[in-house]
């Protein structure tokens, strides 16, 4: 996993609330069996006219060249709700994504998120009121630039640096790219023992192997 | 760290997390606690077979079946008499029990807190983790209770019941929480009735949602395929019977509602959120809760082609759709006969009308009841077990603009195909509205 420590970006705002998975890609845009090839189906139903033909809405603001290598996306409450397609993830980050900022998330869509490195910030209505404000009065100019270590979000130069609160362990995870698998692995000898004591607890739950 | 009993999988999102695991060279590290069944993309239609109407859905099916053929893991396969949806064939094999922990790369994993089970969805990358490591590393969650008062009148359902505890509560409302749903309502609910309303708890995005296991659960589970026999069947039962909260457990938030004067819920919009009482005008944007909420019912009502102050009677009908994970199962399929057979009406004209079994088990239990003659003699169609049109792969779909009466769980904008517009209601609801030719309940039972 690629490690996340600070990034600095074009914001794109999205400001709709329970923006959900099917939005962020829909079923019909998942073709094959991979996390790749994903990119040109993110938000089809609306960024595309005609999601077939693949006509652009120009109105959608993906579509819009101030927004053009935009990696971080500004969206509205519980986003990522939902199916637990982690195609959502893998679609946003496949188009240039490294962080949703919104005043929350749906629990799959997070945690789906943090195992591939894209960050996650959750912050208040009205702070993130305030980086929308910065951000679309020029947005390719009004960059973001988001620090993980410190937890601080820089924006208008005039103003203060708004700070968010992170999970330890998920800050930890990001900060280092850690591979969760190999990570428990290493620790296998604990869920042995588990087992061992809870086979004697809770016999019924283990079927046998062969 | 929490230590994962069971862990099931579906060809659509299971299928990724086998192959990253075969790709790692990781193997499954038990095989018998892994499970994998055909139902996202399979087709529905009689004489299916791996080739499917969505383009690309074959490479899934066959990626799926050689995956669980290498990594060992017991498949569920489209031409198993256990084949069927996830959710629904889980409880049925005693694959779900109640106190178990069980994962699955869906979202609606949280159905099984019917049984009394923990269970809640992941993503594919979790679920390799689980499979290489029988473990998941979890964020504790809050705890809610929501408590019913009251017994559901007639016509009304469990899914009535989560219908208007997510409208009351908001599709954020549960975010962070693990759910207790209590209370007499409750306690007089069949099994599977409780397996529908904990279906939809993650339409509240919840981390899941759970009911104590009763006596009732108890009498479900025994006997099944892969549910404990003799003498752990005893001290399995005495376990299960201890998972209830503590008299005066103090939950993180609680809410109760009195439900005895509850009526049959219609969503009008785009979000489960978005629902009335059958007969209740759709709503204002003027009385939105805030401008995001505005904005939101103004998509949706321009996307469902609906105006506020009307009722959702006011609405023809183009399709009906009974099925999925939320309600195929065999006491919904019987509810919806019988409906058929007290009423004698038959689908009206220019409806297309499906009933989709959720496994091949209901279907076969269903079929010996003479229900499948029933439906079909009523003008609908009656298909193979999967998920089917709940959701749109590619392949089949109603076509846009369509307005379909839906047991399914989500209403999302192009949820069930481009421009379908999705009503979702209980088996009744739809039933009913199938044969009306409208979107009409029925309070005659």
């Amino acid at each position: 996993m690629t490690p996340f420590t600070q990034h600095r970006g074009v914001a794109l705002p999205l400001l709709r609330d329970n923006i959900d998975t099917d939005a962020i890609i829909p079923s019909r845009e998942m073709r094959t069996v991979s996390r790749s090839g994903l990119a040109a189906g993110l938000f089809a139903p609306w960024r595309y006219l005609d999601p077939d033909a693949r006509t652009l809405n120009p109105e959608f603001a993906l579509n819009q060249s101030e927004y053009s290598g935009a990696s971080i996306l500004l969206a509205g409450n519980n986003f990522g709700c939902g199916s637990s397609r982690e195609h959502a993830v893998w679609a946003l980050m496949e188009s240039g994504f490294r962080a949703i900022i919104a005043p929350s998330f749906a629990t799959i869509f997070r945690n789906n998120a943090l195992r591939n490195g894209l960050l996650t910030v959750a912050l208040e209505q009205h702070d993130l009121d305030e980086l929308v404000d910065w951000i679309t009065v020029d947005p390719a100019a009004h960059m973001i630039q988001l620090d993980l270590e410190a937890c601080s979000i820089e924006f208008d130069p005039e103003r203060d640096k708004k700070v968010f609160s992170v999970d330890p362990a998920a800050q930890d995870m990001l900060l280092k790219g850690l591979d969760e698998i190999g990570l428990t692995e290493q620790s296998m000898d604990l869920v042995v023992r588990f087992e061992e004591q809870d086979q004697a607890r809770r016999p019924w739950v283990y079927l046998p192997s062969d | 760290m929490l230590y994962v009993d069971r862990i099931f999988l579906h060809e659509r999102t299971g299928s990724v997390a086998l192959n990253g695991l075969l790709e790692k060279q990781r193997s499954v590290r038990r095989r018998e606690h892994a499970f994998c069944t055909m139902d996202h993309i399979v087709d529905t239609l009689p004489g299916r077979g791996d080739d499917t109407l969505m383009p690309s859905g074959r490479d899934f099916i066959v990626a799926t079946r050689h995956a669980a053929h290498e990594t060992g893991i017991q498949l569920f396969d489209i031409v198993d008499a256990d084949q069927g949806i996830v959710h629904v064939i889980s409880p049925e094999l005693g694959i779900a029990l109640p106190g178990l922990s069980l994962i699955c790369p869906d979202s609606h994993t949280c159905t099984l807190g019917g049984l009394g089970a923990l269970a809640w969805g992941v993503g594919s990358t979790e679920a390799e983790h689980a499979l290489a490591t029988s473990t998941l590393r979890v964020t504790r969650p809050q705890t809610m209770r929501v408590s019913f008062a009251g017994l559901l009148g007639a016509g009304v359902s469990a899914k009535d019941l989560i219908l208007f505890t997510i409208r009351e509560l908001s599709a954020s409302g549960g975010a962070g929480y693990a759910i207790e749903f209590a209370g007499p309502a409750i306690d007089a609910l069949p099994v599977e009735a409780r397996l529908t309303l904990c279906n939809m708890t993650t339409e509240l995005s919840a981390f899941t949602g759970l009911i104590a296991p009763d006596q009732k659960v108890l009498d479900y589970c025994a006997g099944r395929r892969y549910a404990p026999q003799g003498q752990l069947w005893d001290q399995a039962a005495q376990h299960w019977q201890s998972l209830r909260s503590d008299e005066g457990a103090a939950f993180d938030q609680e809410h109760s509602f009195d439900i005895g004067s509850l009526k049959p819920q219609l969503s009008w919009g785009t979000s489960p959120q978005h629902c009335v009482d059958w007969d209740d005008a759709i709503p204002h944007v003027r009385d939105a809760p805030d401008a995001s909420a505005s904005a939101a019912w103004q998509r949706a009502q321009d996307y469902m082609g609906v105006t506020p102050g009307s009722q959702l009677s006011d609405y023809a009908l183009d399709a009906a759709f009974i099925g999925s994970c939320t309600n195929s199962r065999l006491s919904d399929l019987q509810l919806a006969a019988a409906y058929l057979v007290r009423t004698g009406h038959k689908v009206a004209k220019g409806v297309k009308a499906l009933c989709v079994p959720g496994s091949g088990q209901v279907k076969r239990a269903a079929e010996a009841e003479g229900l499948d003659d029933i439906f079909r003699s009523a003008g609908f169609e009656w298909r193979e077990p999967g998920c089917s049109m709940c959701f749109f792969a590619g392949g089949e779909s109603f076509g846009k603009g369509v307005r379909v009466a839906s047991t399914t769980n989500r209403n999302f904008e192009g949820r069930q195909g481009l421009g379908v517009r999705t009503h979702i209601a209980s088996p009744l609801t739809v039933v009913a509205s199938a044969c009306a030719g409208h979107l009409v309940a029925d309070t005659t039972a």
